[in-house]
């Protein structure tokens, strides 16, 4: 039963050679889906190409969607993986500051990496810059960012429990607003698209 | 004359299912979700403590890192990050991708979508430690397992960008 290496149902070495396929996948995804280019990420903003929509939402409910699967079937325990702790506070601040450093850089630091790697000039300067970020965040942790970062504590907190819902209908509720936003997002494409196109569009492969 | 792929793209929501599906093994096989920013943490500590090994097991944002006498690049999400490198490598190069230029609208110069990049580079290296992660670690992960942090980091990322990207514009329109 999963999580395996949490209950040292496989040894570490196994587990890093895994991460290794695991990030593989991953990685050909985003290549592969258009999350090189910094202008198929940026569309989302402005309407013209609505991929990180899509995929996004996609990856996230083929997870969801798997994951509670598996748990109801016993075959993993979701309880036993790393189930992320919130803090609302830092969390709500930190995600405006990556919302502006997405409209400003036009990546997000996963797939900087991948653009930087394939010979994207401006990912090797947007990671060039995360470097700095993070190394600037670690040298005043102490006086700056440590209390912040601490507080608006709820634990492990589950959406659907906090609205009094079964994971499963909260699921089901996602699900159907993606489908709905994907034809919305297809809609808006088209218009901004037939109106006042960008400039070299077919650079974008819509 | 060999076709030419480097403008085209994978069907997004293929796209989505195949990294959803490497988001179910992340948690079935190791527990762990799918991560970016956290990759670049351990670099930069391990970066650090290299120079100033005294520093790092003082100070508090470092210590954990490296307190247990391993390296800090000794991790899962490392070797994550490493194999999304070579996947995007594989995948560029299947398409004709793999060519140095800089990603940018026609309407800007290349000194001004770099300084741009670089500007946001330096928010998101803080945000995603302020905030416990990126867009991988803690938005996607977390939507996976219904954590409610991934949903509050979903509101305010979009919610962010969609909030200054009016003042913006002239970079991508």
């Amino acid at each position: 039963m999963g999580p395996l290496y949490p209950q040292g149902l496989i040894s570490e070495p196994l587990n890093l050679l895994i991460a290794l396929f695991i990030g593989i996948g991953f990685g050909i995804g985003l290549e592969a889906g258009g999350f090189t280019n910094t202008r198929k990420l940026a569309g989302v903003f402005y309407g013209y190409d609505f991929v990180v929509l899509k995929v996004f939402f996609t990856a996230a409910l083929t997870g969801a969607i798997g994951l509670f699967l598996l748990d109801n079937y016993g075959l993993m325990d979701i309880e036993l993986t790393f189930y992320p702790k919130t803090f609302w506070i830092p969390t709500t601040i930190a995600g405006i500051i990556m919302g502006l450093g997405f409209i400003i850089g036009g990546f997000c630091p996963g797939t900087s990496v991948c653009a930087a790697f394939t010979g994207k000039i401006d990912g090797i300067y947007f990671v060039i810059g995360a470097f700095i970020g993070i190394l600037g965040y670690g040298f005043t942790y102490e006086p700056l960012f440590e209390k912040l970062r601490n507080s608006g504590g709820l634990g492990k907190a589950n959406i659907a429990a906090e609205l009094g819902i079964s994971d499963e209908l909260f699921i089901f509720i996602v699900t159907v607003f993606a489908v709905v936003a994907f034809i919305v997002a297809n809609k808006i494409q088209q218009k901004v698209n037939s109106k006042n196109p960008v400039e070299n569009i077919e650079e974008l492969g819509l | 004359m060999k076709e030419d792929r480097s403008n085209k793209y994978m069907n997004p929501y293929l796209a989505g299912f195949l990294i959803g599906l490497m988001l179910i093994a992340a948690y079935y096989f190791s527990g762990e979700g799918l991560g970016g920013s956290g990759a670049l943490k351990k670099v930069a500590i391990a970066a650090v403590n290299t120079v100033a090994p005294e520093y790092t097991h003082e100070a508090a944002y470092f210590a954990p890192s490296v307190e247990n006498g391993k390296s800090p690049l000794n991790s899962w999400l490392v070797f994550e990050v490493i194999g999304v490198i070579l996947g995007a490598l594989l995948s560029a190069a299947y398409y004709g991708r793999l060519s140095m230029k800089v990603g940018k609208s026609p309407k800007i110069t290349n000194r001004t979508r770099l300084i741009a990049a670089l500007a946001g580079g330096i928010l998101w290296g803080v945000g995603s430690q302020l905030g416990r992660g990126c867009t991988s670690g803690l938005i996607m992960s977390g939507m996976a397992v219904n954590a409610l942090s991934g949903y509050i980091g979903l509101a305010a990322v979009f919610g962010g960008g969609y909030l200054f990207a009016y003042f913006f514009r002239k970079l991508w329109i």
